[in-house]
């Protein structure tokens, strides 16, 4: 989120409810997923950790307005930001390490947690493509809703086979 | 009351004997209520595609009974089965299996003329078919003019032209990329809710995630059933859909 803001500032100085605008607008139908207060939080965050700044603008028949604007070293922290190539963890390694220590103390069995686990990926499934078929052709957001029903996909398969493995192996003490 | 569209008990096929004997279908108990869309998903090998062809009567069962409309059908001689395809059952297949010589609009009237439709009624439910499909500037063009998103939405006009009580997919985004799939299941989802009897087997969870019922296949069984029930999607269903931390 703080690297988002902070980039969306390279462009010029600008506002909390226009940063909030062009955030919603990317978020499609997720539009209202972040809101006005984390926004600001954001921008209070970034200016303590001195990569913005923001001075009062006076506006004709309005209240002031803040206005934030990026540093040096918020530009330098936006282009490292830019040429990353990090990659959020697959979720994978915590639930298979779920699986094994509750197949070691015999706490369930790892088959029917899998299974329950692919349910509640298959409903998540359900709702972003519902989602993504209402969104009209050629809409970046379509774009994002695509990229999470790849990973669904990817995940409820390999729960398929975290179950297949599982099944008649059972508890631990067999 | 719901009327059931098709009600299977104890359907079992098995190939070969003695050692070598395979349980294709292993005694799958399943009812079907109109409107209800079902898929039956699992990995390959696990008989889910033999199940669809028993219930469309191309194989013929070992045992047990199916039921479609509340008339018995699995003792059917093939000549009285392929007389209920045309009528009750519409098909739709992994490979579109559409007539290359034909054009799009001519492929759909195709099942209405075998049915004993007039020519123009049948071209009358062509054209208003691929209107529904969104096609209707594509009829006059021949399969090979077509990408494969569009081949298969013909096909889905095609099962569709004899109005079936029931219509069967196997595998039916099987041979698209993803955005000709999202073309296909927007198209089996609007199906979905205009009330059309749906089973469709597939390895796929998006094409499984259409559907309000989800039945799991393993080695020949049924072996878990999920209910998805439809509703519009909140903000927060859609944060966990896609990984977003819930808003504070």
């Amino acid at each position: 989120m703080q690297d988002v803001v902070l980039a969306l500032l390279a462009k010029g100085p600008s506002h909390g409810y226009e940063l909030r605008q062009r955030l919603s607008a990317a978020m499609g139908p997720l539009g209202s997923a972040f809101n006005a207060g984390q926004i600001y939080v954001t921008l209070g965050r970034l200016e303590r950790a001195g990569l913005v700044t923001s001075s009062e603008v006076g506006q004709a028949f309005r209240p002031d307005r803040r206005v934030y604007e990026l540093t040096a070293s918020g530009h330098e922290r936006v282009a490292a930001w830019v040429a990353a190539v990090d990659w959020p963890r697959p979720a994978p390694t915590e639930f298979y390490l779920k699986l094994t220590a509750v197949a070691v103390a015999g706490l369930a069995d790892p088959a029917a947690l899998a299974d329950a686990q692919r349910r509640e990926l298959l409903r998540r499934l359900r709702d972003v493509q519902q989602a993504l078929l209402a969104e009209p052709d050629g809409s970046p957001a379509a774009l994002l809703l695509e990229g999470s029903v790849l990973q669904l996909q990817a995940g409820i398969r390999w729960l398929e086979m975290c179950a297949g493995f599982w099944t008649g192996r059972g508890q631990a003490n067999d | 009351m719901t009327e059931n569209v098709l009600a299977v008990r104890g359907l079992t096929k098995t190939y070969g004997t003695g050692s070598a004997l395979v349980r294709a279908v292993d005694g799958i108990d399943l009812t079907v209520q109109a409107g209800q869309t079902v898929s039956v998903m699992g990995p390959s090998g696990c008989g889910k595609s033999t199940l669809l062809y028993l219930l469309g009567g191309m194989e013929r069962a070992t045992a047990g009974e199916i039921v479609l409309a509340g008339r018995r059908v699995d003792g059917l001689s093939q000549g009285a089965w392929a007389r209920l395809r045309r009528h009750a059952i519409g098909f739709v297949f992994q490979a579109f299996h559409l007539v290359d010589e034909l054009t799009a609009a001519e492929n759909v009237e195709l099942p209405a003329l075998l049915g004993g439709t007039s020519p123009k009624l049948a071209r009358r439910k062509a054209s208003e078919l691929l209107e529904r499909v969104g096609l209707a500037d594509r009829a006059g063009h021949l399969p090979a003019q077509l990408s494969g998103g569009q081949k298969q939405r013909v096909a889905v006009a095609r099962a569709l032209v004899n109005e079936p009580l029931l219509v069967l997919a196997d595998e039916p985004t099987g041979n698209l990329d993803s955005a000709a799939t999202t073309e296909v299941l927007r198209l089996l989802d609007r199906l979905r809710s205009a009330g059309q009897t749906l089973v469709m087997v597939t390895h796929e969870s998006r094409v499984a995630a259409i559907a309000d019922r989800l039945m799991s296949m393993r080695d020949g069984a049924i072996v878990d059933e999920t209910r998805l029930d439809r509703h519009s999607p909140t903000v927060d269903d859609l944060m966990a859909g896609v990984g977003l931390e819930e808003r504070s």
